[in-house]
């Protein structure tokens, strides 16, 4: 019956799911309808919150205990799943529609073996044999391009890496060739380099098996890459649906549009065309304003109007299945140009302050921490003979894949530990190796750090005013409790938060804000050098912007350098003025912004722009994507750190790469790269993103 | 007069107890009219069996308090009347004196004594020493778990090894060895009080110190009259006139503990430390990795800082629920002595005691062993149930 | 693998080590060896003749020589008493100095001589000890599988009603120590004027032949304590498993629930509790002291309160070593057992 179906794959109507607390009811999705078309992949994106698993897990009837589908229906294949028995969804699940979520480990069993794990799929729905339903895993781990698939089925999750984990969870799901794929935030956890073959990977597999796609994400350029279709969810509803082209270049929503500006696309520029963040807050589930979900952050509210009634989604004219939940879709100029805030001049960079001279970091570990005798180590290089110079108001952006040693360089410059080679002068004073402990309060204050994890960055106990109050306190900043209450709220002010935050607890406060205040913390003593840790990579898009400006503008104003530790080559691009890339410990590539993004490139450097998904439809990317993962640390290979999963290494003759590390090359202008390929090699490289002409 | 029926018996004893339900209903009453505002304390009137085993707790509570002022007690709980020998619960005095209480309401044991006031007034022992012995085991668990998780290494390995060696030992061998009239007389336990008590001070010292330490106006008398006050208290307890360790004349000694108490409150905490170092230990492990910690070792916080105002706050949660089994342990180590007759003096109302007691004729004679069995059982399933109750509250939202 | 197994059982002998040698310390100090020179001689001894009596045999050395006298690694004292025989801790009664050996300890198998049971302390172990074994291999498999059904029925549905029963059961039996349910125990089965009179109260004749009706209430009693205590552990690690993704990624491949907590879950939950198991041993064995002073059963437990209470220093030492080496070993298979049980462990 099945087979001859050749309507919407699955199809939900005007869902509302709630989920009941001890307080309150907790409306998490409401009147959400969408469409999926056989062979059709269609994109699910908005903030974290904005309901987006809620969806999926509604679709998979497995929403726990307190969760419930409150109205509409869930259509699969013609089949309302809502009422389904348990026994009978038993049998779709795994079967007919399959999920595939954000942490690989977590997803499979660890006391299993992968073999069974997938062995159990064709066995529970098909009644295969051992022999077949191994045939058939054999078989799918081929095509999940694994190597060596026989000993991959032998062995327990835990001795795989997150990559090729996200590979077993992926051919897990197509174990039964379902007819949809549900796929929440599949590679969030994982680094760019990997994501991009995973997610190459999953676009081909959908097309060899003519899978239908469900592909939620927080990443619009993800999206562009692997859907046909794109709806935008905030605060629990579908804002705005339709096909990529029309919802990217023909946006009709002000929150698609507002998203769109607060994301670094190339041609922004920190002085010249700065992002836009979205003002206020993301509400809360059950704290939703009046009428129209978005009014209190949208720039074209228009009170009694949109307040005044709920909102209905509405067609687009003109386009395919287009529609948008805005009253004044139709009214607003969608092509006028943004309002060209506030330009501003681009600092001089001043003197240096900061200079690393062939920086080593190598760390003993016992090479087995259970079994191994004493005595038994090896040498993990985290940082090999790190160079470089950064001066005053300059930001250095650094960055690499997990690994690649940044949080290692970090902690040495904070003094958390000490280098094992060569020097860090600050102001031409030696502090490579003055533990923090040793250094004196002005040298600890000059350099902080804002951390990555907003959830980790403050104490859980302790007010927001109190934490401030005893950095200002250890860096001897005012001489009474009253000074430097004074002198916390106007570092609250800096940071454009309400001085009331000051008796709040961390729990009360967003992500955003969280890390507002790290920032105020971080800044309490002056800080000349502030090394940000991904200070934004955990937050939301439309906060990351406001983050990332709050940033810029404190270092404009207090002329800070800031060494800005990323993964994310987007957001380097905006604001760095120099940049640095990494791998496995090496320093593969350094120079301005513009030498970095443009050819010569460093081969890695070349894989990992590629790597990046860019949300623009203009954009054309050279498609490279690396085989494999990153090696290890504690196992790096011999010869060139990335001669693993390099493309270019045959072009170096005599087998170079494998036995030499590369030296440093300066190609001029202070542009290095840490490469074997000859100069002809090196100018014969093409830009890897162009913009299309509009 | 005729013997009291079990209906009466109960009304009767229900009475005896009004001082108590009456502070119950109070407590009650109060803490869910503001439990908005009282934290984790207050959610736990959320949850149905918390609030159960916290009125279980509080019932003994209230009891061994208002027992110490003589109030719900029918009789002394030491002296015997003659013909009320192992007689039933309602059984009447013989000769009752003026004013005295004509019942013994759950009857008399071997030695004629009120079974119901010796229950009453064992609460007060348990109340008394059970969470002031989890207190102390849990100063000293923190104070040595906090640096073996936070450093780790050796000091870790070290410190890990004479946990293990405790905890390997069999509680019961432990306290055959330590709570002997023999090892009194060496003074042992005096020299290892002087040891366990002095870890609240450095605790609360360190904990001061590393707060105030930016400031030495404030840091130091604070830190003089702090200490003052807790070493005086320290050495009232410790030194005793006659004994091994009396440091103090006698007119600055606040208070003494009777020998027995002190063997028996010492190795209490002794046996309890290891876990509760274990348990802190596991937690500063986990904490130490958050970036708040990173945060503070940035900024050039001491270790001290970092383990008693970053780490300690945050393991706060397990550590309430621990606190609440682990009074429930001791309740029960408590009785284990009374149990063996070793520590408390033969004739002390405690409940282990008690049971040792009244066991030998528990064949014939149920009462004297079943009423203090029942109430250990209720106070120790009271502090169960409220660890959960606890637990699951802090899990949520 | 080998090498970790030598390296825990090296720790293992180093905390066997200092145990023993603290209880040793512990039951030869003054006052003690002061009680035992007058419970050997007479009440009435003079100082002077206690002083004398130590130094006949030995007790007067330094501890650390002492222990390793009892241990076997030193050589044993040996007195010449002013009639010029010479007497030693080696030396039988009747027995020529020349033909001792020099060295007796516990290496050697030589465990000293009980002054309460009169008799060799190796030979009195060994029999208490089979005793308390048939006591505990009963307990054993009445605890441990009921406590795994226990927890596990409760920990896969968390919250549900048979969640809330099962798991107020538990609670209620750890609540209840030995010496508490063991009384109410005998009270309501075995009392002879309200019980229900279906077991017996004492299991002093299980000795000889243990039945149902001599042995229940003991085995039940230890049981009950243990049971809570590692249904409470079942269950909170079951209920743990049972929220983890791998068991959402399960339930969405289709396996029914019966199978996802069969071969999903189960193994990963009884990670915690196998371990808890295994060092609940220093505890059973209060629950062993307890009930078997409570219901007379003259084993293991009951020979530890003799020998303390009657102040026998070579029999309280030899229980001290053997007990010690048991809680000892099963750390060791503990940690043996969860390195098996846990693949993320035994590999890399
Ligand atoms: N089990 C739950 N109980 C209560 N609220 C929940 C539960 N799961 C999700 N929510 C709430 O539902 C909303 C949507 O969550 P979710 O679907 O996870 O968002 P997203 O996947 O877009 O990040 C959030 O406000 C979240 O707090
Ligand atoms: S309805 Fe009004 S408030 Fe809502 S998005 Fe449209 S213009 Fe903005
Ligand atoms: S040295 Fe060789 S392997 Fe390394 S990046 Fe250059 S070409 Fe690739
Ligand atoms: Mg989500």
């Amino acid at each position: 019956m099945t087979d001859s179906y050749d309507g919407p794959i699955l199809e939900i109507d005007q869902l509302s799911i709630s989920f009941f607390t001890r307080l309150r009811e907790i409306p998490a999705v409401m009147d959400f309808s969408v469409k999926v078309m056989p062979g059709e992949a269609v994109g699910l994106v908005g903030e974290s919150g904005c309901g987006k698993s809620t969806v999926a897990l509604g679709v998979m009837q497995d929403l726990g205990k307190n969760g419930r589908i409150v109205d509409g229906s869930i259509k699969f294949k013609g089949r309302n799943l809502n009422e389904m028995s348990q026994e009978e969804l038993r049998q779709i699940r795994g079967s007919e529609i399959a999920m595939i979520y954000q942490e690989p480990m977590a997803s499979l069993n660890p006391a299993m073996k992968i073999g069974k794990q997938l062995m159990e799929v064709p066995m529970i729905h098909r009644g295969s044999s051992e022999k077949e339903a191994y045939d058939r895993a054999l078989q799918v781990v081929t095509d999940v391009k694994l190597p060596d698939p026989k000993r991959i089925l032998d062995s327990y999750p835990h001795q795989l890496s997150g990559g090729q984990q996200q590979r077993i969870v992926i051919a897990m799901a197509l174990m039964a060739e379902p007819s949809l794929l549900i796929l929440d935030e599949p590679t969030t956890a994982l680094d760019v380099t990997v994501e991009a073959a995973v997610v190459e990977l999953v676009k081909e597999l959908g097309k060899k098996y003519g899978t239908s796609m469900l592909f939620i994400s927080h990443n619009l350029g993800l999206v562009l890459e692997t859907c046909d279709r794109i709806c935008v969810m905030y605060s629990g509803e579908a804002v705005e649906r339709g096909s990529i082209k029309d919802v990217f270049d023909e946006m009709q929503h002000p929150y698609t549009q507002a998203l769109f500006r607060s994301i670094p696309l190339p041609g922004a520029d920190k002085n010249a065309a700065p992002l836009r963040a979205i003002p206020g807050n993301f509400p809360l589930p059950h704290e939703r304003p009046p009428g129209c979900n978005f009014g209190p952050r949208c720039d074209y509210f228009e009170a009694g109007r949109c307040d005044a009634q709920d909102i209905p989604m509405q067609p687009v004219p003109g386009n395919d299945r287009h529609a948008t939940r805005c009253l004044k879709f139709q009214e607003i100029d969608w092509n006028a140009p943004l309002a060209k805030s506030d330009i501003t001049e681009k600092p001089e960079p001043g003197r240096v302050v900061l200079k690393m001279d062939d920086l080593k970091k190598y760390y003993e570990v016992a090479a087995n921490a259970l079994f191994g005798k004493r005595g038994d180590t090896k040498v993990v290089k985290a940082n090999e003979t790190l160079s470089f110079e950064a001066r005053e108001s300059e930001t250095l952006a650094i960055v690499g894949e997990s690994g690649c040693g940044k949080s290692t360089f970090a902690k040495v410059l904070m003094g958390l530990e000490t280098a094992t080679e060569g020097q860090i002068l600050l102001d031409n004073r030696n502090i490579e190796s003055t533990a923090i402990e040793d250094r004196d309060t002005q040298t600890v204050a000059d350099v902080q750090m804002v951390f990555q994890n907003p959830f980790d960055t403050l104490n859980p106990s302790m007010t927001v005013g109190r934490q401030i109050i005893r950095a200002l306190e250890v860096f001897g900043i005012g001489n009474s409790d009253g000074e430097r209450r004074k002198r916390m709220l106007q570092l609250l002010d800096l940071v454009k938060l309400p001085r009331a935050f000051a008796d709040r607890m961390p729990r009360q406060l967003s992500g955003g804000q969280k890390q507002r205040v790290g920032i105020a913390r971080a800044f309490a003593g002056n800080a000349r050098i502030v090394v940000a840790d991904e200070p934004v990579s955990a937050l939301d898009v439309s906060v990351q912007a406001a983050v990332t400006d709050l940033l810029m503008e404190i270092q404009r104003e207090q002329k800070t350098t800031l060494l800005f530790i990323s993964h994310d080559l987007s957001i380097v691009r905006y604001l760095a003025d120099r940049v640095m890339v990494m791998y496995l410990g090496h320093v593969v590539e350094l120079g301005s912004t513009d030498q970095v993004f443009s050819p010569p490139y460093h081969p890695y450097t070349e894989a990992l722009l590629s790597a990046v998904p860019i949300a623009d439809t203009r954009v054309k990317k050279k498609h490279i994507v690396l085989e494999g993962d990153i090696p290890s640390a504690m196992n790096p290979p011999s010869g060139c750190p990335f001669q693993t999963r390099c493309r270019w290494k045959s072009q170096v003759p005599g087998g170079l790469c494998e036995k030499e590390v590369p030296p440093v090359r300066q190609l001029g202008d202070g542009h290095q790269v840490k490469c074997h390929l000859s100069d002809a090699e090196l100018a014969s490289m093409e830009p890897v993103i162009q913009i299309a002409a509009e | 007069m005729e013997p009291l029926s079990w209906f009466e018996i109960i009304t009767r004893v229900l009475l005896q107890f009004m001082p108590v339900w009456i502070s119950l209903i109070a407590l009650f009453t109060l803490s869910i009219v503001y439990k908005r505002r009282l934290g984790l304390y207050g959610k736990l009137f959320d949850s149905t069996i918390g609030m159960i085993g916290f009125a279980l707790v509080m019932f003994w509570v209230f009891t061994g308090i208002f027992g110490a002022l003589d109030m719900i007690i029918t009789h002394d709980p030491l002296s015997q009347l003659s013909g009320m020998k192992n007689k039933l619960p309602g059984t009447p005095l013989p000769r009752p004196d003026e004013g005295q209480y004509p019942y013994y309401l759950f009857g008399g044991d071997n030695l004629a004594r009120d079974v119901f006031s010796r229950m009453v007034k064992g609460a007060w022992i348990v109340v008394q020493i059970a969470p002031l012995a989890t207190l102390f085991a849990f100063m000293v668990g923190i104070t040595l778990g906090l640096p073996a998780g936070y450093y780790g290494g050796r000091l870790d390995t070290l410190l890990s090894f004479f946990a293990n060696l405790i905890l390997a030992f069999p509680v019961i061998l432990l306290f055959y060895l330590l709570v002997t009239p023999e090892i009194v007389e060496t003074g042992i336990p005096s020299y290892m009080a002087t040891v366990l008590f002095v870890f609240p001070l450095i605790f609360v010292g360190v904990l001061l110190n590393s707060r105030y330490k930016t400031q030495p106006k404030v840091r130091t008398p604070l830190l003089f009259a702090v200490l003052g006050i807790l070493g005086w208290l320290y050495l009232s307890l410790i030194s005793e006139a006659g004994s091994k360790v009396s440091v103090l004349p006698g007119f600055l000694d606040l208070f003494d503990i009777p020998a027995g108490i002190l063997v028996v409150f010492v190795s209490v905490v002794f046996v309890n430390s290891p876990t509760v170092f274990r348990i802190v230990r596991g937690l500063a492990m986990d904490i130490k990795t958050r970036d708040y910690v990173a945060a503070a070792q940035t900024r050039g916080e001491g270790p001290w800082y970092i383990m008693l105002w970053e780490i300690l706050p945050n393991a706060r949660g397990p550590l309430i629920v621990d606190f609440c089994l682990r009074i429930g342990y001791t309740t029960i180590l408590l009785g284990t002595l009374g149990f063996f007759g070793l520590g408390l003096s033969p004739e002390s109302p405690d409940w282990g005691t008690t049971i040792n007691d009244g066991r030998r004729l528990l064949q014939i004679y149920l009462h004297p062993a079943i009423v203090p069995a029942v109430a250990l059982l209720s106070m120790v399933l009271g502090l169960n149930l409220l660890a959960d109750g606890l637990r699951e509250e802090s899990l949520r939202d | 693998m080998g090498l970790f197994i030598l390296r825990r059982v090296g720790v293992m002998i180093l905390t066997g080590l200092c145990l023993t040698f603290l209880v040793f310390s512990l039951t030869n100090l003054y006052p003690n060896l002061e009680k035992l020179a007058k419970t050997q001689g007479n009440f009435r001894m003079s100082d002077a003749e206690v002083t004398s009596y130590l130094e006949r045999n030995g007790y007067l050395q330094p501890m650390i020589v002492k222990y390793g006298e009892w241990l076997g690694v030193v050589p044993s004292y040996r007195h010449e008493n002013s009639d010029g025989t010479i007497q030693g801790r080696c030396i039988q009664p009747g027995q020529a100095p020349e033909d001792a050996p020099h060295f007796c300890g516990v290496l050697q198998g030589y465990w000293g001589f009980s002054t309460v049971f009169k008799d060799e302390v190796g030979s009195i172990i060994a029999t208490r000890l089979g005793l308390t074994g048939k006591l505990m291999l009963w307990v054993m498999l009445l605890m441990v599988p009921s406590a795994l059904i226990l927890g596990v029925l409760s920990g896969m549905r968390e919250g549900s009603k048979m969640d809330r029963t099962l798991s107020t059961i538990s609670i209620t039996t750890t609540a209840t120590p030995e010496y508490v349910s063991g009384v109410i125990l005998i009270a309501v089965f075995a009392s002879s004027t309200v019980g229900l009179k279906w077991f017996k109260g004492t299991a002093t004749s299980a000795m000889e032949s243990a039945n149902f009706e001599n042995f229940f209430l003991p085995v039940l009693t230890i049981s009950l304590y243990g049971m809570g205590y590692i249904a409470r552990m079942t269950r909170a690690s079951m209920a743990e498993v049972m929220t983890a993704q791998y068991i959402r990624t399960a339930r969405l491949k289709g396996v029914s629930f019966g199978n996802i907590v069969v071969k999903h879950a189960l193994r990963n939950a009884l990670i915690a509790p196998f371990t808890v198991i295994m060092l609940q041993f220093p505890w059973l064995l209060n629950g062993v002291v307890i009930v078997e002073t409570l219901f007379n059963y003259k084993g293991f437990g009951w020979t530890l309160v003799q020998a303390a209470s009657n102040n026998d220093i070579e029999l309280l030492l030899g229980v001290s070593v053997v007990s010690v080496f048991v809680v000892l070993v099963t750390q060791l298979i503990s940690d043996i057992g969860y390195v098996y049980l846990n693949p993320r462990i035994s590999v890399s």
